[in-house]
């Protein structure tokens, strides 16, 4: 990275919003849209990928001297397989029903192309500090991301938040929200809406003449 | 099921339960790749090459890892060899045909994170396939895969002429398309049986 003098809450905070892995960087789209049909199912994966996320950045950031150029990718997806292995089985004995709906998925962290990424785009060329703050401020923005995705995609297909009912049973249930493709449809509503903010800032910024970088910090 | 007919297996994995339409597998590249029907088509072919030889590979780890009584080193073994063979292909296609090797560019190296080829070697194992079964399992999986990324090419080329506003470029539109695919596969189900 070219500016060192980035402080640890700035590497935190750009994962949360200003480079959300999956509003703005669109990363790691496959759990992102396969797991969001319940919230709980949301929270659940986004957490177990901020833990991956975290100590492969920290095996990675450690490691970054000793690891020759050439074979850094396959190092990488050792070092993050690993670590899946270990959620996988940490998962399986604390609760048997999670572990059942997140199927496949959860052994699919492997190649979340956020984890490579950050891997080899930021932790393997900075201090261990500052790459467990981005592995936390990654992990939870896709946490986030996840659970605005699985919130919405749950209350209107199912008519409920976490498990808890919020409608009355008049209630008509979009049932092609939890299907596949209300997940895609969904998310190109909050991608949309990403869009729209950003363009509605850019004309403020043209008719402000202000500098873009201002308003972002 | 070891019973299931192979018809039934090719027809589920390609239309039924494609890959990208139904299990969101392989995500990336689909909305990577998919804005030429030409690029589309070979990112296809070198993908299905990929499952085909990794799920050969899976098999056999399988057998060693049970026959050693190692399950836990499944994923990581399962990962090193996609790797080593997207490495294959990657130089072979340098070598045969530089001008797709720029233009597919990163996402040749990023096959090896197609979550669409280790879910393949996963699925075949829960499954408890037959080596002849994943065999025709990884086809159809990675035909349903070119099928869906050459679909999705062909509407995008066409969109590019299209009117759309500003809001929707990029990906939000590619995401709507998506949507309606996955809901016309929908109306594969129960094909397979």
């Amino acid at each position: 990275m070219a500016e060192p003098s980035n402080s640890s809450t700035d590497e935190f905070l750009k994962g949360l919003w200003k480079d959300n892995p999956v509003f703005v960087q669109v990363l790691g789209m496959c759990p992102t849209l396969a797991v969001s049909n319940t919230a709980l199912n949301a929270l659940a994966m986004g957490l177990a990928t901020a833990f991956v996320l975290v100590m492969s950045n920290i095996a990675v950031s450690s490691l970054r001297n000793f690891v020759p150029k050439q074979v850094r990718i396959a190092s990488y997806i050792l070092i993050i397989a690993t670590f899946v292995t270990v959620v996988d089985y940490t998962i399986q004995v604390i609760s048997l029903d999670l572990y059942k709906s997140l199927g496949a998925f959860i052994s699919l962290i492997v190649v979340n192309c956020v984890i490579l990424g950050r891997a080899e785009a930021f932790a393997s060329k900075n201090t261990v500090a500052l790459s467990i703050m981005d592995g936390l401020g990654m992990g939870l923005g896709f946490t986030f991301a996840l659970l605005c995705l699985g919130g919405v995609r749950e209350i209107l297909g199912n008519g409920s938040l976490f498990g808890a009912q919020l409608f009355h049973d008049a209630f008509q249930k979009w049932v092609v929200m939890i299907l596949p493709s209300g997940g895609f449809f969904t998310l190109a509503g909050w991608l949309l809406l990403f869009n729209w903010r950003e363009q509605r800032k850019a004309k403020k910024h043209e008719r402000a003449g202000l500098s873009f970088r201002e308003e972002v910090a | 099921m070891p019973e299931q007919s192979l018809w039934t297996i090719f027809i589920n994995a390609s239309l039924v339960n494609n890959f990208v339409l139904a299990y969101f597998l392989g995500i990336c590249p689909f909305l990577g790749v998919s804005s030429k029907l030409q690029t589309a088509s070979r990112m296809g072919g070198a993908v299905t090459f990929v499952m085909l030889v990794s799920s050969v590979c899976a098999f056999g780890i399988q057998a060693l890892l049970v026959a050693i009584d190692a399950p836990y080193l499944k994923l990581v073994s399962f990962i090193a060899v996609i790797a080593s063979t997207v490495q294959l292909v990657e130089m072979f296609i340098k070598k045969v045909s530089p001008a797709l090797f720029r233009s597919l560019g990163i996402f040749l190296p990023l096959i090896t994170t197609n979550c669409a080829i280790l879910a393949l070697a996963l699925f075949q194992t829960n499954k408890g396939y037959s080596f002849i079964q994943c065999i025709v399992y990884a086809l159809g999986a990675g035909l349903g895969f070119t099928l869906a990324l050459v679909l999705m090419a062909g509407l995008r080329e066409k969109l590019e002429l299209a009117a759309v506003p500003d809001v929707t470029k990029g990906t939000a539109l590619a995401l709507m398309i998506a949507g309606l695919l996955s809901v016309t596969f929908m109306g594969f189900g129960g094909l397979g049986g």
